[in-house]
């Protein structure tokens, strides 16, 4: 009974809190930052995703996380910073070696190859098959046998994903929770060892939401591991085994979903620290500039100085 | 009347220029149709590769094998001048590069200063020799029903239709192939592709030479039994190719071979009937407005063709559907 135990399995050392090591971290993650202009998008000081476990990662609109997702896997450049998946370095490697190495992810909106059949989308996702080359693909006989593998592969996903059916239409054609699960299962057609989901429950209705968490908690005994953004707690408190919450970029917290949940600065980071502060007000204004450190605070000070003798 | 345009017309199926046209249109369509690059230079690459043959053939009394070479690595070179610098941008910005890049060949090779090896303005006579020596046909009168062709003549219709099944066969394979598969991915979405392990910038470089090296090996074809015109070879050149593809079929193999023969006859026909009603004074049109109505036919003939048929001929009525 190895993996059934998770609720009392000690994840991390130490005491949870942002940054913690884990036991056996399969990403870890080192001062990546990211601005856009004068907004820091990102900045992450440290983070490890346990290995073989579902990690949500959370927080509200704006926090960073699908920009944190694009600099893991390649598709954008950090400004600074290292990670790693299982002690190689991801940092600088383009987008689709990080694939290749074993980490595949999803988009928020949903990228299914239209005018592809479901199929075609499944068999895309495979690997090692030679006929991807421009001269073995030329001679049909030296890479059927590996189409036909590819082939049997994908009919068994998409039985699974209950898509089977829908094999030999156009991925167009699917409605928008289908497209969802098309895009797992194809990412899976690799067999990654991890997973990567930016909001696989955006836009899906409760009913395929429900399977969809199935098919996650699958992935999870399958062995592989997970890591999802999502807004919604309920959702991940279900099914994660670890979160990891996010507020304009940094990470705020980490813990067991039961208590991350109660932590002030989770509750800070969805409704925002200073919800009863009058922010019409300079002292309001002040209050949450020392708080945060931000740089205005001196600006604030000095306009507090300067407004008070008028106020006499 | 004279009813002889008719024939004239179909004599256009067997034209050297129809057959080249359909080359780089199956060239395009690599890129277009099957990639979704914006390649609006595909004249571009037809100078490039047809003034690498004839150079290398006038200029240098290179062999056939060596100047068919050479125009080959001149449409490879083209590509990745074209590509490397555009292919990991957006779209578009291939776009831009190719049209321009395809008049910057185009005004380059008219400079008088090189105009002892490109020829200049006049172009370049005379590449049909190494090909023509290779003719083992005999030297009789071939009457075909359209037309009566010397050997020569019948030599390049030969070589060319067959330069063409064989092209059409390759891609035909290549888009039933993984390769294809990932080619066709691209053109529906690069990040999904990349998402999936695949390197996208190499794929869409090989498409661009690909198709490339087709369009260069066209005009080959093309000005071996005439010559080289560097005015050929300008934008609208280019603009004749998306016609000839979106009337066949800009995602299939078919559709661009098909769609320049009927191009070329359509565009035949029409002048034939003009000048017919001119000639006869059935319309009130001089003969030299003759030539520009004839490509406002067609102009309307594409705009009713891309409304009720945008899929082409031989195109998928699902994947138009879709697209739309």
């Amino acid at each position: 009974m190895p993996e059934s135990s998770t609720q009392v399995e000690q994840l991390q050392v130490g005491e949870p809190g942002p940054g913690v090591p884990k036991k056996d971290p399969i990403l870890i993650v080192d001062s990546v930052t990211r601005t856009f202009g004068g907004m820091t998008a990102v900045d992450v000081a440290h983070v490890e995703i346990p290995r073989g476990k579902i990690t949500a990662l959370i927080g509200p609109n704006g926090a960073g996380k699908t920009t944190f997702f694009n600099l893991l896997t390649g598709f954008d450049k950090p400004d600074t910073g290292t990670w790693s998946l299982d002690g190689d370095s991801l940092s600088g490697v383009p987008a689709y070696k990080v694939a290749r190495r074993g980490m595949v992810r999803t988009f928020q909106l949903t990228k299914a190859l239209s005018l592809l059949t479901v199929m075609e989308n499944m068999r895309l996702g495979a690997t090692r098959q030679g006929g991807e080359r421009f001269l073995p693909a030329l001679i049909t006989g030296l890479w059927r046998k590996r189409e036909t593998e590819i082939t049997d592969q994908a009919l068994e996903l998409l039985a699974r994903f209950k898509l089977d059916t829908k094999k030999d239409d156009y991925a167009a054609s699917l409605s928008g929770g289908q497209r969802k699960l098309l895009e797992m299962a194809r990412a899976l057609m690799s067999k990654p060892r991890l997973v990567m989901l930016d909001e696989p429950m955006a836009g899906v209705n409760p009913a395929l939401t429900q399977s969809l968490l199935g098919h996650v908690l699958n992935l999870k005994n399958d062995g592989t591991t997970v890591l999802f953004v999502e807004h919604d707690m309920h959702m991940v408190q279900t099914i994660a085994d670890w979160v990891i919450v996010m507020a304009e970029g940094k990470i705020v917290a980490e813990g067991y979903p039961a208590t991350v949940m109660a932590d002030p600065a989770v509750i800070d980071a969805y409704l925002g620290a200073h919800h009863d502060t009058d922010l019409g007000s300079l002292t309001g204004q002040l209050e949450v500039a020392e708080d945060i450190g931000s740089p205005l605070t001196g600006d604030i000070i000095e306009e507090i100085a300067e407004e008070t003798p008028d106020a006499k | 009347m004279d009813f002889n345009f008719i024939t004239l017309a179909l004599s256009q199926i067997l034209e050297p220029q129809t057959i080249g046209y359909a080359l780089a249109a199956l060239g395009l369509a690599v890129h277009f149709g099957f990639t979704g690059l914006l390649n609006f230079g595909q004249a571009g690459f037809m100078a490039v590769g047809g003034y690498s043959f004839a150079i290398t053939t006038t200029q240098f009394g290179w062999p056939l094998w060596a100047a068919l070479a050479a125009c080959v690595v001149g449409s490879i070179i083209f590509a990745l001048i074209l590509g490397i610098p555009t292919l990991r941008l957006r779209a578009d910005y291939l776009s831009i590069v190719t049209i321009a890049a395809a008049e910057i060949v185009r005004y380059t090779v008219k400079t008088p200063d090189i105009s002892p090896i490109t020829g200049g303005s006049d172009g370049i006579n005379g590449s049909s020799d190494t090909f023509n020596a290779l003719n083992p046909l005999p030297d009789i009168q071939y009457h075909l029903g359209i037309g009566t062709y010397n050997k020569e003549q019948l030599w390049i219709r030969i070589v060319g239709w067959v330069v063409v099944i064989v092209a059409a066969l390759v891609i035909r394979q290549l888009m039933r192939s993984p390769w294809g598969r990932i080619v066709k991915g691209i053109r529906e979405d690069e990040d999904a592709v990349r998402s999936l392990g695949k390197n996208v910038t190499w794929y869409k470089m090989q498409s661009l030479i690909l198709g490339g090296v087709l369009g260069g090996l066209a005009t080959v074809i093309v000005i071996i039994p005439t010559s080289l015109q560097p005015d050929n070879y300008g934008t609208q050149t280019t603009f004749f190719l998306y016609t000839i593809i979106l009337l066949g079929g800009a995602t299939t193999v078919l559709g661009p071979i098909v769609g320049s023969i009927i191009f070329w006859v359509v565009l035949s026909l029409s002048d034939g009937i003009l000048s017919l009603l001119v000639s006869n004074h059935l319309i009130p049109i001089t003969s030299i407005q003759q030539g520009p109505i004839r490509f406002i036919i067609v102009g309307i003939a594409l705009m009713l063709l891309v409304i009720f048929r945008p899929q082409g001929i031989f195109g998928n009525k699902r994947e138009a559907h879709f697209s739309a």
